[in-house]
C-alpha cells in the first residue's frame, strides 16, 4: 500500500512571497516589504550554504502518532532542566572557589553579596532536584507506555546511562557547598562506593585522590561535576534525540492501530 | 560472469540472452546492454597494482590513517587517564605527630585529642582520636602501650563519640555502637573501630598511620569503612596501594 505523505509545513519566511505592494515615491518597494525581504534573504543565504532547512523541517515538523499527550513532554522538560543547570552552573563557576578553605566562603559570598546570586544558586540547587524528579518521571512514562520495546531498546540503554550520569552529577555537586552536611554526606557516599567488592577500595581512592579526604578531593569532584559529566550528558542527549527523531515516538498503549477498510479486507 | 563472446552475443541479440541470470532476463534492451558493458569492464587495477599484491594501496593508507589517529589519541588519552588515576597508586607518607606526654593518659578511660590527618584543607583535615593506656587485663593487650581509637565509624565513616558513662562509642548517623576496645556491640558496622599506630619519643606519645582490625583485633592495613575483614569476606576487599602495611 502506498502511503501519501503530505509535504511538511514550511516556515513562514520561506513561503512564496506575497505580490509586491505599491512602490514608494522613489520607486523602491515599501520599507515594510524591504525589512521582510532582509529576513528572508539572511535565512536564504544561510540555507543555501548549509542546506539546513531540509534537516530542520524533518526534525522540527516530524509527525507524531495519534494520542500523543502531555506525558510526552517529560523528556523535553528534562532536557530543559539540564540546560538550566548548565547555564546557571556556568555563571556560578565565575564566583565559586573549589579550594577546601575557600569553598564555603565563596558560596556565602554568592548567596549574600552577589547581585541575584541567591536566585542563580537557588535555581541550580532546586533545579538539581527538579531534574532528578523529571528524569524518573520520563523513565516511568517510557516504561509504562512500553516505549522501550523494539526498535527503541538502544534508546532505553542510552537513557539509563544518562540516568546514572545525572545521579553522578547529584553526587559530585552535593559536596561543592562544603558545609557539614555536604562533607559528611560525601564521606558516606564515597564509603558506600568503597563497599563494592574487589574494585570498591580503589574506586574510593580514585574519588578522594588518596586514602583520606584530601586537598584535591574537592577540586576533583568539581572537575568531574562541571566538565567531565556535563560533556558526556550533552553528547548522549544528542544521541538520545537523534534516535527519537530517527525512530519516531510510540502511540500510547491504550490506542489500537486502525487499518483502513480496504486493508482490513485483505487481511 | 560473461566472457567476450557472450557479450558480443548479448549486444546483437538484445533481450534474447536469458541464460545469464534472472536479473538480466527481465531487463529490456537498453538496460540489458548497460549491464553487459558493466560486466565487460576489466578487473580494477588501481595505480601501483602489481600481480600477486596482498594489500591494496587504499587499504594500506586507510589502515595507516587509522593507526596514526589511534596513536595520536593514545598519546593524549593515556597520560590524561594516568594523571587522573595516579593517586590510586601513590602510597601516602608515614608521619608521626605528638599528642601529649604519657602522663596525659590513663588506663580505664579515653582522653580525646585532635590530630591532623590531611594538611592544607583546614578544619576538614582534622579528626578526633580517643587515646588510653593499654590494660593487660583486657584480651590482646600488653602493659606499657597506648591504644588510639579512630573516630571514623566502621560502617560508613561518620564521626563516633565516646560516651564515658556507658563505656560505648556511639555513631550519630546510623546507630553503630562499639565497646571499650572498639569492638562492635550493635548497629550496622562490619568490624571494630580503626586505630592509629602509637609510639613514645622525646617524652611524647606520637600517632602514626591508621590501621584496621578485625573482630579478633588482628591487625590489617587501613581499610575504608564498610569493608569486612573477617572470614572469606576479607578477600573481597584487598589492600590498597595508598596505605602502608603488609596486608
Amino acid at each position: 500500500m502506498a502511503i501519501k505523505i503530505p509535504k511538511p509545513p514550511i516556515p513562514g519566511v520561506r513561503r512564496t512571497p506575497k505580490p509586491p505592494s505599491a512602490p514608494q515615491e522613489n520607486g523602491r518597494p515599501p520599507v515594510k516589504d524591504q525589512a521582510a525581504e532582509i529576513g528572508a534573504e539572511v535565512v536564504g543565504w544561510i540555507d543555501e550554504r548549509t542546506a539546513a532547512s531540509g534537516f530542520l523541517r524533518g526534525f522540527l515538523f516530524r509527525k507524531v502518532p495519534k494520542g500523543t499527550n502531555w506525558f510526552y513532554t517529560l523528556g523535553s522538560a528534562t532536557m530543559f532542566a539540564f540546560l538550566s543547570q548548565a547555564v546557571t552552573g556556568v555563571f556560578l563557576a565565575m564566583y565559586y572557589d573549589p579550594s577546601p578553605t575557600h569553598a564555603y566562603d565563596s558560596i556565602q559570598h554568592i548567596n549574600n553579596d552577589v547581585w541575584l546570586g541567591s536566585l542563580v544558586r537557588g535555581m541550580h540547587h532546586w533545579g538539581a532536584s527538579v531534574m532528578i524528579v523529571l528524569v524518573f518521571l520520563h523513565m516511568g512514562r517510557t516504561f509504562f507506555f512500553g516505549a522501550y520495546k523494539y526498535p527503541r531498546e538502544l534508546n532505553w540503554v542510552v537513557g539509563v546511562v544518562l540516568l546514572v550520569l545525572t545521579l553522578g552529577m547529584g553526587f559530585t555537586g552535593y559536596l561543592l557547598p562544603f558545609d557539614q552536611r555536604s562533607f559528611w554526606a560525601t564521606v558516606v557516599g564515597v564509603n558506600i562506593n568503597g563497599t563494592a567488592p574487589f574494585l570498591g577500595p580503589y574506586l574510593s581512592d580514585f574519588l578522594r585522590a588518596g586514602p583520606e579526604f584530601g586537598a584535591t578531593t574537592l577540586s576533583r569532584f568539581y572537575a568531574i561535576h562541571m566538565l567531565l559529566i556535563p560533556v558526556l550528558i550533552a553528547a548522549l542527549i544528542g544521541v538520545h534525540i537523534y534516535l527519537v527523531t530517527k525512530l519516531g515516538t510510540t502511540a500510547p498503549p491504550w490506542l489500537r492501530a486502525k487499518l483502513p477498510e480496504t486493508d482490513r479486507e485483505q487481511v | 560472469m560473461a566472457d567476450e563472446k557472450s557479450i558480443e552475443h548479448g549486444r546483437s541479440a538484445g533481450n534474447g540472452d536469458a541464460a545469464d541470470g534472472p536479473g538480466r532476463a527481465a531487463t529490456p534492451n537498453g538496460a540489458g546492454g548497460a549491464a553487459v558493458i558493466h560486466a565487460a569492464l576489466p578487473p580494477a587495477k588501481p595505480p601501483g597494482y602489481f600481480e600477486g599484491e596482498s594489500v591494496t594501496r587504499r587499504r594500506l593508507f586507510t589502515g595507516g590513517a587509522m593507526a596514526a589517529g589511534g596513536i595520536a589519541s593514545a598519546a593524549i588519552g593515556l597520560p590524561a587517564i594516568g594523571f587522573a588515576l595516579g593517586p590510586v597508586f601513590k602510597q601516602e607518607e608515614v608521619t608521626y605527630q605528638d599528642v601529649g606526654p604519657p602522663s596525659d593518659f590513663i588506663v580505664d578511660n579515653y582522653v580525646p585529642k585532635t590530630i591532623t590527618i590531611t594538611s592544607n584543607v583546614g578544619e576538614a583535615g582534622k579528626t578526633t582520636v580517643y587515646i588510653r593506656k593499654t590494660n593487660p587485663e583486657l584480651p590482646g593487650e600488653k602493659a606499657g602501650g597506648f591504644i588510639a581509637i579512630s573516630t571514623r565509624c566502621a560502617h560508613l565513616g561518620c564521626p563516633v563519640r565516646w560516651v564515658s558513662p556507658a563505656e560505648r562509642f556511639v555513631c550519630p548517623c546510623h546507630g553503630g555502637v562499639y565497646d571499650f576496645q572498639g569492638k562492635v556491640v550493635g548497629g550496622p558496622p562490619v568490624r571494630p573501630l580503626d586505630r592509629f599506630v602509637t609510639r613514645v619519643q622525646n617524652g611524647q606519645v606520637q600517632l602514626g598511620p591508621r590501621y584496621s582490625v578485625n573482630s579478633h583485633l588482628k591487625r590489617f592495613s587501613a581499610r575504608d569503612p564498610g569493608e569486612h575483614l573477617d572470614g572469606l569476606w576479607k578477600y573481597l576487599y584487598p589492600k590498597r596501594f595508598t596505605v602502608p602495611g603488609p596486608q
